[in-house]
């Protein structure tokens, strides 16, 4: 089977669309949500959705075979929260691992049972890594801009710990995604390195940053430009951005980050924007139009959806994907 | 970054270190073991002052900034995260990158883990070993920064050519081969020693440097050069003349021979160009060790400038046998008014025509004044005089040049400023005025208190290129939309520049800049606002320059309205039950000994001791606390001219008499009520004063406070009182300024204007003393040095209108109404309730020992509501005055 790395220098990869809309449709409860293992937990479970991962596998799995069914290359584990200082929220600190572990099974049963199936085109697990729900370089409290409430080690022992169990369950990469404060993704970064001297093992890491608005800036406030430059030291498979914004509004920024990137560009936008009941409604077409302009302009190595995306949003941009050729990556001078 | 082999380095924003970047310029004064002043503010904890000083490097054209925490008393890895912390804050000093200085691994590393930019580590190097040099560099690399490495090693820091270029080598490689660093990322600093120290082995100190970093430039590839620079003249420590042509031509040198970046004290450094001949001769004699007598040489010439500066003493005559223009130079560089009409004479019968001197002349002096100020090595308040040596000079000139029947010079653009509609206020305004005037702007001031309909009429019938609107009170910020409303629906695109205290950046993109479809900019000091000008005017780029500030703006807007929704709000009845609370029965409270009003005039001499120098300091733009000010090692030469000038003056002022201070001032019987009112009794008549409460949601079992808390409530059957006082001291000020306007002397107008403001403030100070002693009488024994009184050590406040704890105008009008103000000491209230004159103090008094200052904060619209129905105003009105408090 070919590498990531090599069917990125000939074709535009396609990476899957959203978990969380996708698990809507299934309408679970508060019942559901605990399974058998966590029956008696003594807080509500309910809108955790990683937790589903070892509550109703199936579900989890049905989602990706989805989206593999309508042609993405790469699918993400669902594990946007899998860390200690996220799951803090449900009191499931100590389940972190086994989550992380359980849902790399699953992405990854899914993905060789669709590579058995045409092993012409090989699918990959990208271990999710999410921004938690902390900031590292933002103080919460408007009154005390020195407050920080979480702090670089304390983000760096939550990843690694996080890292380590999507290893395990055997994903092919790991995707530091939707940085809103670059430091908490330099901890992720520092985390990554770590491990991956400790375990001898080169496991290519992708990062995808989140513009929150039209400043074109992070949350944090860096520009396209500054956040490259932050995270610059590690070797990175990819850099890229997703959600927060639709894929018209995210092009200048996606453009400006190629201009600039060593590495291979990623984006999956959102949907659209949100309308006012917090519902994404840019339908499959309009989504792979503004996308395929992308792809026109030579912008991008890896294509996807983010929040309100589906796998008919994915089918199209897959399909759209085999008829364009990928951005060049820039070559040392 | 499209180039992989430049050093990039980021904070909000990307630096990028090109072959054809001249120098980068790392600020150095956060740094406790180079500036005296931060180290004082971070030991004294005053972190909010130490925030400001990254401001001012920021402003200065730092590029990268320098952050020490080295000092035995301070825990330097708590500081280190907590300064970083704050300034990552600011949008504005988190722009550049910082440069983590340290000597201790573990406040490096502190300082890694709270910054999410690219920083550069100062420094590691191989000292203890090649071992912990790797293990450093490891780390660094994982945490993304660049890194300084010393040119030290095992057996000690290298002090000759072979010796630096041994170390680097061997750094280099071990960084590029057995870590992994990125060659682009390595800044050497190849240790800049003392030269002319006497000793024959530091002769070569400073050519070894650049020897060395020659050497470095061209054989460890992609590589950078750094240095503290003030360390070669160490041994000249008193003699800053000789310093700071050394430093100057040391760094001349340095970048000749491949240094990129460097840390220098701007305020420590010549131009090079400026350097006397015969000194720089003698300077580079002995950093190139050009001659065996180089040292002696130098020392023997430092001897002859010993004790002077750049600012050379008054009676220093010797640049009078310079030629013409150099002498004309040198007075408005100086400030030097004494000699400049016989010299205008002189040029003007050399010149075809009169105008010529001001346009050449005159002009290339105020170049050289504007360059200087420009880049930092001129501060205001000499601005300010060279101003009014070029006023001399062209007021001199002007006969000539109307009987010559020839046009006025042609100015760079002509400016409108003024004070807005009901506010009195133009210390500011005059030296925004000032510092535009004389960068050859012709500037139109229309003065104080102008109506904006005015003010749109005179910029159309003048053609003015832009308007700049100041004002200091809170209404005025209403007065500023209002203008800028109108002056859109004449379509025409003027840029508008904001200033005044009460003005801000925030408010500017919120408020203001909406209302119109051009430029408005705010403009927080006077040193930016010629570079802000100059850029609105630029004809070539100025469209660039509007879009950039357009769009700052609206992101500033955007994440303001972000930010304002996350505050919550408890409501005025929740407020009110959470009120603070005093036991009235167990500390009753003090009745006056002089009920009911009193009037005085008071001899100004009993105030001097009571004034408080520091806000007069920053009404120059000159910040740092009193009297350290006077010390500090940027602005401390500016700062003792300007305080001894002030003084000249206020001796003058008393010795004439020639400003006149009143006060009123009442005492009476007062309850509060269920209301947040203060029922005041006179004569058997009831006054309120309507306070106002806090509703900001705090954190559990803190109080909401009003200042109706500090008075015991009708309910509780204890009989309270309160105090409220009008006192100015600005009766003559606006005669005394304009005699010196008349005289073209702008310097000594904006004096007379700053201290009869500090005296008005004096005599608050002087007078809440008076009656806390003797007339309520409540502290009889109480004996405070002024600098305790400046830091309100006494008990019981003096809260004033318009100001944080009671941010309402409007209760002005109750205060004159009781004491009948205007009556008695004719201080009027203009429409938006300014005093006038303006150097006036108002507000209440409080005695009760739990009294304190606070600052009320945003309301909400039920308590806008409640005080409209209190006060009995329409609920527009209410709302029109409480507009900067309103939550929306």
């Amino acid at each position: 089977m070919k590498n990531v790395e090599a069917l990125l220098s000939e074709k535009i990869l396609v990476l899957d669309g959203a978990m969380g809309t996708m698990l809507q449709a299934y309408n679970f409860n508060e019942e559901d949500f605990r399974g058998t293992q966590f029956k008696d937990h003594h807080i509500p479970l309910v809108g955790n959705n990683d937790l589903l991962s070892i509550t109703q596998p199936d579900a989890i799995y049905e989602v990706h075979a989805k989206y593999l069914e309508a042609g993405a290359d790469i699918i993400e584990t669902n594990t946007f929260s899998g860390t200690t200082i996220a799951m803090a929220d449900y009191a499931l600190e100590d389940h972190v691992t086994q989550l992380n572990v359980a849902s790399a099974q699953i992405a990854r049963k899914a993905a060789d049972d669709y590579t058995a199936k045409d092993p012409s085109k090989p699918r990959f697990v990208a271990g999710s890594i999410g921004p938690t729900n902390k900031t590292a370089s933002m103080s919460p409290d408007v009154n005390d801009p020195g407050y920080r409430a979480i702090t670089f080690d304390e983000l760096k022992v939550a990843y690694k710990q996080q890292a380590t169990g999507l290893i395990e369950g055997g994903v092919d990469m790991l995707l530091v995604e939707t940085v809103f404060d670059t430091l908490n993704a330099k901890a992720a970064l520092f985390a990554i390195d770590e491990l991956k001297e400790e375990l001898n093992t080169d496991i290519p890491v992708m990062v995808s940053g989140t513009i929150t608005d039209a400043s074109g800036r992070t949350l944090s406030g860096q520009t396209v430009e500054a956040f490259l430059v932050s995270i610059a030291h590690i070797d990175l498979l990819s850099v890229g951005f997703n959600c927060a914004l639709g894929a018209d509004q995210l092009k200048p920024y996606v453009q400006r980050l190629g201009q600039q990137a060593q590495c291979y560009v990623s984006a999956h936008p959102n949907a659209g924007l949100p309308n006012a009941f917090g519902e994404y409604d840019q339908t499959p077409q309009q989504m792979c139009d503004l996308i395929e302009s992308y792809m026109i302009d030579g912008l991008v190595n890896i294509i996807g959806g983010c929040c309100g995306s589906t796998p008919a949003h994915i089918q199209l941009l897959a399909q759209a994907a085999t008829t364009h050729t990928p951005r060049k990556i820039l070559q040392d001078v | 970054m499209s180039d992989p082999k430049f050093l990039t380095l980021s904070g909000l924003e990307p630096l990028v270190v090109r072959p054809d970047t001249n120098f980068v310029n790392i600020g150095e004064r956060t740094n406790v073991t180079g500036s005296r002043r931060f180290l004082r503010l971070i030991e004294q904890d005053d972190f909010e002052t130490a925030v400001e000083i990254a401001r001012e490097q920021v402003d200065g054209g730092a590029q990268i900034l320098d952050v020490n925490m080295d000092e035995g008393m301070i825990d330097g890895v708590a500081t280190m995260q907590r300064f970083l912390n704050l300034i990552q804050a600011e949008p504005d000093i988190a722009r550049i990158p910082i440069m983590i200085d340290s000597s201790k691994w573990e406040i490096i590393e502190a300082g890694l883990q709270v910054v999410q930019g690219k920083c550069v580590v100062n420094s590691i190097s191989l000292k203890e070993g090649e071992a912990a040099f790797i293990q450093q560099a490891k780390l660094i690399r994982r945490y993304g920064a660049a890194v300084i490495v010393m040119a030290f090693d095992e057996k000690g820091q290298a002090d000759s050519l072979e010796r630096r270029i041994e170390i680097c080598k061997r750094s280099y490689d071990t960084l590029v081969d057995q870590v992994g660093f990125p060659p682009q990322d390595i800044i050497f600093d190849p240790n800049i020693f003392p030269v002319a120290t006497g000793m024959e082995e530091h002769k070569n100190n400073a050519l070894d440097f650049f020897k060395a970093t020659q050497w470095i430039r061209k054989n460890l590839p992609h590589a950078h050069v750094s240095g503290g620079v003030s360390n070669v003249s160490f041994s000249f420590r008193g003699n800053n003349r000789v310093r700071e042509a050394m430093h100057a031509a040391f760094l001349y040198h340095g970048i000749q021979h491949g240094m990129t970046m460097g840390i220098v004290n701007p305020s420590m450094l010549e131009v090079y160009d400026e350097i006397p001949k015969d000194l720089l001769e003698r300077v580079e004699d002995v950093l190139l060790n050009r001659r065996d007598d180089a040292t002696e040489r130098l020392l023997e010439f430092a001897e002859q400038v010993k004790g002077g500066s750049k600012v050379k003493t008054k009676n220093d005559l010797a640049w009078r046998s310079l030629p013409l223009q150099e002498r004309i130079t040198h007075a408005l560089v100086k400030g030097i008014d004494q000699f400049v009409v016989e010299d205008v004479e002189e040029a003007r019968q050399a010149a075809k025509a009169p105008i010529e001197v001001i346009e050449g002349s005159l002009m290339d002096g105020m170049n050289v004044v504007g360059d200087l100020f420009g880049s930092g090595k001129m501060f205001l308040p000499q601005v300010v005089k060279s101003a009014r040596v070029m006023k001399k000079a062209v007021a001199y000139l002007l006969p000539y040049i109307e009987a010559a029947q020839e046009g006025k010079p042609e100015a760079a653009g002509k400016i409108l400023m003024a004070t807005v509609k009901g506010d009195v206020h133009d210390i500011g305004k005059n030296i925004v005025g000032v510092v535009l005037g004389c960068n050859n702007y012709d500037i139109v001031d229309m003065g104080v208190m102008v109506p904006p309909e005015r003010i749109i009429e005179k910029a159309l019938a003048e053609k003015v290129d832009a308007i700049g609107l100041s004002g200091l009170i809170t209404p005025s910020l209403d007065e500023m939309v209002y203008l800028v409303k109108e002056l859109n629906k004449t379509g025409k695109n003027i840029p508008v520049l904001i200033g005044g205290a009460t003005t801000s950046r925030a408010h500017t993109a919120v408020k203001i800049a909406p209302q119109y479809d051009h430029t408005v900019v705010h403009v927080n000091d006077a040193s930016r606002a010629v570079t802000v000008v100059g850029n609105l005017l630029k004809p070539d780029s100025n469209k660039k320059y509007k879009s950039d500030i357009k769009s700052e703006y609206d992101d500033l807007r955007e994440r303001f309205q972000q930010r304002s929704e996350h505050k919550t709000y408890v409501p005025l009845a929740e407020a009110r039950e959470k009120r603070f609370r005093i036991d009235f029965k167990q500390q009753s409270p003090s009745v006056p000994k002089q009920l009911g009003i009193h009037v005085l005039e008071q001899p100004l001499h009993a105030l001097v001791d009571f004034i408080d120098w520091t806000p007069f300091f920053r009404s120059w733009d000159l910040h740092g606390r009193y009297p350290e000010i006077l010390t500090d090692e940027v602005v401390g030469t500016e700062a003792t001219q300007l305080f001894a000038d002030a003084k000249a003056m206020l001796q003058q002022i008393i010795d004439g008499e020639l400003l006149q201070a009143k006060a009123v001032f009442g005492l009476f019987k007062a309850n509060s009520n269920d209301q947040d009112d203060i029922e005041v009794t006179h004569e058997h008549e009831t006054h309120h004063f309507r306070t106002l409460r806090q509703q900001l949601l705090k954190s559990k079992g803190k109080p909401y406070r009003a200042l109706s808390d500090y008075i015991a409530s009708k309910d509780s059957g204890v009989q309270d009182y309160m105090g409220c006082f009008c006192v100015t001291a600005g009766f003559g000020t606006a005669e005394l300024a304009k005699e010196f306007e008349a005289r073209n002397d702008d310097y000594n107008s904006i004096m007379v204007k700053a201290l009869a403001d500090r005296l008005a403030e004096a005599f608050a100070e002087y007078l809440h003393k008076q009656v806390r002693t003797t007339h309520w009488g409540y502290e009889p024994s109480e004996s405070l040095s002024n600098e305790d009184l400046i830091k309100e050590k006494y008990s019981g406040i003096r809260p004033a209108p318009g100001y944080p704890a009671c941010p309402d105008h409007l209760e002005k009008e109750t205060i004159w109404e009781i004491l009948q103000v205007k009556e008695r000491i004719n201080v009027e209230l203009t429409e938006s309730l300014a005093m006038w004159p303006a150097a006036s103090v108002s507000g209440y008094y409080f005695a009760h020992p739990e009294a304190s200052y606070f600052g009320l904060g945003k309301i909400n619209p039920d308590q806008l509501q409640d005080y409209a129905t209190r006060k009995n105003i329409p609920l527009t009105t209410a709302t029109k005055w409480l507009q900067p408090n309103l939550n929306e």
